[in-house]
């Protein structure tokens, strides 16, 4: 399958992501969208990785081209668990004290 | 002899430093012997050193370099010629007879002030020293300045007297205007000639300087002055400086300062003489002062605002001879005018002593009677300034008169017609003062004596020599033999007299002065020697008692706008102005970043659009940028 | 080795003054040290050790080719004079006022004076500029700590404004440093820089804003009345007494030979600007009911005239700025500690509340009269000579600027006796009726000034001859 293919799909995923964060305002949607975000960045690492892999197989078979983009989705999986851990967590005090997981009543640092 | 020139402007410094510093701890009698004491020591070398330039000539002696730079030097030199040590022996012998009369005529201040006035008079001598020993330009500028200031402070002596500070700072600022010019004056020739020496200067003149430079140097020079010698338009200060001691009037704004003019226009007559421009200008300016301050002195009754008045008129007359060319003459005039000027003022300070501190002539009257010697003194005074015959006054003027006439006799008819005026008013004054009957009130009348002799010496000594001073420069036809024109020759080129011609004009003016003055004589001994003298006048008296409203003119013409300017300057265009573009400039950052800070809504909404939306900017940009650089380039 | 010491002295002595805890040993320790500072220029002015050890130079930042190099030429040799006479003098004459906190008053004085020694002894750029910022801000806590009412306000102007000059300045050399050939900060690789016709007019902006503003020069200079005001009068005495002449040395020493085509280029701009400053600082100056506010304009005026001698291009004229600089510096600090005496002992700065002093401190009305017949630059006072020769300059130049130049000799006559008027004569008001003469301290300050005053008007030669070497290399590059 064209990389394109991939391309596409990769932005399409981000831009729903970018459009969910900046519309809705359940902080747990939004949390989903970031999520979405950072995956279809997975995706895009993922593709680009396997495309240089089978570019460079062709005249060295031993190579490792490409492995470190898988390496770094894993990193950014591990990332994404803990922040949605952490992230989790904060929505769930927040609801605790406010009784709502609006984001419009974040914004206690304005004064 | 010439080691000894230094001694001369040493003493006077000395007494002064002796008596500004110790006045307080000083007796009066001390502070007056050290006063006096320099000063008859210097006379006492002037006199010497006036016999030897008249076997030797003139000399210079050099000590040490002012000012050097790659471009001209200015030592610090003295000249010791014929005309420089005339005016050494003006001014230490009239500046002696003055400390010797002040000794009285300030008894009555206190130690320290006492002491303060003798040591600014001291002062005052050293700077009028320097100013005539000067081998320079720039010396000459340094005394030029110094005698400036040492008027300013002795004008405002009582300076208790908000009157007497505003008087003293008017002739600062006044003299200040006349020195930029003397200053632009020697700038021009050290830009052009590369010194200001006079030997070099007027060596190189006539070589080396364009006609303009000619003309606008002895122009800028006699701004100079016209400021020091009260000259229209800067005279209106000269009569205010009446708010000075007496003897301090005497002294400085009649016998010497004022004539600095005189000397240096006489000094510098190498120069006039190549500009016929500015030796007409001199010449007109000084006719115009001598007639417009002559009407003054007609209706004044302050007796040393008429005296100041006179001294502006005589100082005219002055101008004239040096503008038709009669340098010798008009330093002539200097010398007779110390003796005649200085009496009278000296003879006016014995009677305000007298009238305890009265100056107004419509009070006073008959004084003859309790002054016998101040009167007749001052009845001398007043012959030889109207040109008596054979009293000095009467040579000088002659000589001037003669010299007008032999130049253009339009201006001689004007200068005569001044001269006139001089007799009218000074016979006026006389006879208000000291004829008729006493108008002053009864404590006044009580209070009247006569001078003690520290008071009276000085004017006899001074009426002496205005009566005979005129004898060393006596006309051949009176069988007198030009000692005073021979004697300067060697600096300043004497006036030929045409033989014949000039002895005939010379008896027609003989006749003529006797004449008139009997006449005028007659006419105002029947007006003035009154016993009640009414002062109030009307009409064009009134324009002339007013002093032509010249005072409020400049007040309202220069002073006025000068000050609303000023006023306008620092209250709106340094406040709101400038200071405001300042100011402004930080209020606008204030306010951008209040305004800037509403974005900052807390909103994380919104933080993340902008972000998005910089990142799209970003992109855009990236994709663009060669039209970016290629734009940017065209900008710078 | 004298240069180092000229720096280290006033650095070291600084540093422990903070640490002394008594007011009078903080005060004694500060006069000791700056007495010592001066008596080491003494020795370098008069070459008492051989000339190879008037400057320094030892590595510094040698990663960007900035050397720490100093070195004493003859506008240095006078400057540093002028710097070193300057503390002891002004320590003397507040020696008997009280500052709270004295240790730190005396402490940042100290480092005042090591960044002022630091800027006219540096013959490096960035080390230049590093004691150009160095003086700056021991004058600001200074002036915020110690000041009058409106300090901070006024501070903050005064920091901003000069801030914004240096950064100018800052760009300016990081400009000329990539124009120099071996990438060096050092002066003579400055003077070497190729820089086209564009980039010099450029760059001299840059430095020329920085040095106007410290000067200052019209219309840059609203700062300077409002800071002179509000700032201890110690301090005032330095900014206006030294810290000005910073704007002045640097024109010559970092503006002129660097920059020469576009100094001669903007040479007829600046002239007119600062003669326009000269008179008008001259009228406002007329008008100013505050004696510190007028001694400060009166100082704009007076700077004016030197920075147009500068640009004169004339011989006459640089030589006149130079011994000017040090004269006015005398001058003014006399008059400021005037105006500190009048304002401690009376509690008013305003002519219109004082009158009659003459008859209740004789002794200030005297010395009074002299600095001010200084500040009018009467002959045989030391000003005479430095005006002399400027308006010679500015002659040469120009005649009718020249003339209308003069105007201000005229205004100067005219603001001054109006002060020694207001002040001194009359009646006595409600605030000068109890008043008493100055005290010791304050009375031989005046004196040694008043002596400096006469001795170099009689006899200015010595001065001259110590900056001629300056002039002369200064106007070789400026006819280049």
């Amino acid at each position: 399958m064209p990389i394109q293919y991939y391309i596409a799909l990769a932005s399409c995923l981000f831009c729903i992501g970018v459009a969910g964060v900046l519309i809705r305002r359940n902080a747990i949607i939004v949390f989903m969208c970031i999520e979405l975000m950072l995956n279809a960045v997975n995706l895009l690492l993922v593709a680009f990785s396997k495309m240089h892999y089978a570019n460079a197989v062709t005249s060295d078979a031993k190579t490792i081209v490409g492995t470190d983009a898988q390496l770094f989705v894993f990193f950014i999986m591990v990332v994404a668990a803990a922040e949605v851990s952490v992230g989790l967590a904060i929505i769930v005090m927040m609801y605790r004290n406010i009784h709502s997981v609006d984001i419009n009543f974040l914004n206690r640092l304005k004064n | 002899m010439n080691n000894l020139v230094y001694l001369v402007p040493l003493f006077p410094l000395i007494g002064f430093l002796i008596n500004g510093l110790f006045r307080k701890s000083l007796s009066k009698n001390a502070i007056s012997i050290i006063g006096c004491g320099t000063i008859l020591m210097s006379f006492i070398i002037s006199v010497f050193l006036f016999f030897d330039v008249k076997a030797n000539g003139g000399t210079v002696i050099d000590y040490f370099n002012f000012i050097d730079v790659t471009s001209f030097k200015i030592p610090f030199a003295f000249l010791v010629d014929q005309l420089s040590v005339i005016f050494l022996l003006i001014i230490t012998g009239i500046g002696f007879l003055i400390h010797l009369y002040s000794t009285a005529y300030m008894h009555d201040e206190p130690d320290e002030h006492f002491g303060r006035y003798f040591a600014y008079l001291n002062l005052f001598v050293f700077s009028m020293l320097l100013l005539v020993l000067g081998a320079n330009y720039v010396i000459m500028f340094i005394g030029w300045e110094g005698v400036g200031l040492c008027s300013y402070l002795l004008i405002g002596f009582w300076f208790k007297n908000n009157n007497y500070n505003h008087a003293a700072k008017k002739a600062f600022i006044m003299n200040r205007i006349g020195d930029l010019g003397f200053l632009l004056a020697i700038f021009w020739m050290l830009n052009k000639l590369d010194t200001a020496t006079y030997a070099e200067v007027f060596d190189r003149a006539s070589s080396s300087l364009s006609a303009t430079d000619v003309t606008a140097i002895t122009l800028l020079l006699f701004v100079g002055a016209i400021g020091k010698s009260a000259q229209i338009p800067l005279y209106t200060w000269l009569p205010d400086a009446m708010a000075g001691p007496t003897p301090v009037s005497a002294l400085i704004h009649a016998a010497t300062m004022v004539t600095a003019g005189i000397y240096m226009i006489a000094r510098s007559n190498v120069l006039y003489s190549l500009s016929e421009v500015s030796s007409d200008v001199v010449a007109i300016v000084g006719l115009c002062t001598a007639i417009l301050s002559a009407t003054i002195a007609l209706y004044q009754n302050d007796i040393k605002k008429v005296l100041a008045y006179s001294t502006v008129s005589q100082l005219g007359f002055m101008f004239l001879a040096l503008g038709v060319g009669a340098y010798t003459t008009g330093v002539f005039h200097v010398m007779t005018h110390a003796f005649f000027k200085a009496l009278m003022f000296l003879g006016a300070g014995s009677v305000i002593h007298a009238m305890g501190g009265e100056q107004d002539i419509t009070k006073m009257g008959g004084l003859i009677k309790k002054l016998p010697i101040t009167t007749w003194t001052f009845v001398i005074g007043v012959l030889a300034i109207s040109g008596f015959p054979f009293t000095s006054g009467f040579v000088s003027k002659d000589e001037i008169l003669l010299a007008v006439y032999a130049h253009s006799p339009v201006l001689f008819w004007f200068a005569a017609f001044a001269a006139i005026l001089t007799a009218v008013y000074m016979f006026r004054l006389m006879f208000l003062v000291f004829f008729g009957g006493f108008r002053g009130s009864h404590e006044q009348e009580h209070h009247l004596h006569e001078s003690p002799l520290a008071m009276t010496l000085p004017l006899i000594i001074l009426a002496v020599l205005s009566l005979i001073g005129g004898f060393v420069q006596l006309p051949e036809i009176f069988g007198g033999h030009d000692y005073f024109n021979q004697f300067l020759a060697p600096v300043v080129p004497a006036v030929v007299h045409e033989g014949a011609g000039a002895a005939k004009a010379e008896n027609y003016l003989l006749i003529g002065t006797i004449v008139g003055l009997l006449l005028i004589f007659v006419i105002a001994r029947k007006l003035f020697a009154v016993k009640e003298f009414n002062a109030s006048y009307k009409g064009f008296r009134k324009v002339l008692a007013d002093k032509w409203y010249i005072d409020e003119l400049y007040d309202a013409v220069i002073v006025k706008p000068l000050n609303s300017l000023a006023g306008f300057l620092k209250s709106v265009v340094e406040k709101s102005g400038i200071d405001g573009i300042v100011n402004g400039v930080g209020r606008f950052v204030n306010y951008s970043s209040r305004q800037l800070r509403l974005l900052q809504s807390g909103q994380v909404g919104n933080y993340i659009l902008f972000m998005v939306l910089s990142i799209a900017v970003l992109f855009l940009a990236f994709w663009n940028q060669e039209i970016i650089v290629k734009f940017l380039q065209n900008i710078f | 080795m004298i240069a180092l010491l000229l720096i280290l002295i006033p650095l070291f002595s600084g540093l422990i003054t903070f640490f002394i805890k008594g007011e009078k040993d903080a005060k004694s320790w500060s006069l000791f040290a700056s007495v010592l500072t001066l008596a080491v220029v003494f020795a370098g002015v008069f070459n008492l050790f051989d000339t190879a050890q008037s400057s320094y130079d030892a590595a510094w930042l040698s990663a960007l080719g900035a050397r720490f190099s100093i070195g004493l030429d003859g506008m240095g040799k006078m400057l540093c004079l002028l710097n070193a006479i300057a503390f002891p003098i002004v320590f003397g004459a507040v020696y008997n006022n009280d500052y709270k906190k004295p240790a730190s008053f005396y402490g940042l004085m100290l480092l005042m004076q090591t960044g002022l020694m630091g800027v006219f002894l540096s013959t490096d750029c960035l080390l230049f500029y590093f004691f150009w910022e160095l003086a700056l801000i021991p004058a600001y806590f200074l002036c915020s700590t110690w000041g009058g009412e409106k300090r901070i306000q006024v501070t903050f102007k005064f920091f901003i404004y000069t801030f914004v000059g240096s950064l100018l300045m800052l760009v300016g050399i990081l400009y000329v440093y990539f124009k120099t050939p071996d990438h060096s900060f050092a002066l003579q690789s400055f003077y070497n820089a190729k820089l086209s016709t564009g980039e010099e007019n450029f760059a001299f902006w840059l430095f020329f804003l920085a040095f106007a503003i410290k000067m200052p020069i019209f219309p840059l200079h609203t700062w300077q009345p409002d800071t002179y005001e509000q700032s201890p009068t110690a301090v005032t005495m330095i900014l206006s007494g030294v810290m000005v002449k910073m704007g002045l040395f640097a024109a010559i020493r970092w503006l002129v030979p660097v920059f020469p085509h576009a100094a001669l280029y903007y040479s007829h701009f600046i002239i007119i600007l600062s003669v326009t400053g000269m008179l008008y600082a001259s009228l406002i100056a007329i008008r100013q009911d505050d004696i510190k506010r007028m001694i400060a304009y009166s100082s704009i005026a007076h700077i004016g005239l030197m920075c147009a001698a500068i640009f004169s291009s004339e011989e006459t004229g640089m030589q006149g700025v130079m011994i000017q600089m040090f004269n006015h510096g005398i001058n003014v600090i006399g008059l400021w500690i005037v105006a500190e005496a009048i304002e401690t002992q009376l509690g008013t700065r305003k002519f219109s509340e004082l009158g009659g002093l003459a008859r209740k401190a004789p002794a200030l009305a005297i010395l009074l009269v002299v600095m001010a017949l200084a500040n009018i630059a009467l002959p045989l006072t030391n000003a005479f000579v430095g005006e002399f020769l400027m308006f010679n300059g500015l002659f040469r130049y120009n005649v009718w600027i020249a003339a209308i130049a003069g105007i201000s000799i005229i205004l100067a006559a005219v603001y001054t006796l109006n002060m020694i008027q207001k002040i001194f004569y009359g009646n006595t008001s409600i605030a000068t009726e109890n008043a008493k003469d100055i005290g010791m301290g304050t009375k031989i300050m005046l004196i040694v000034l008043v002596v400096i005053v006469v001795v170099l008007g009689v006899y200015p030669q010595p001065m001259m001859q110590l900056t001629n070497d300056t002039v002369q290399s200064v106007l070789i590059k400026f006819h280049l």
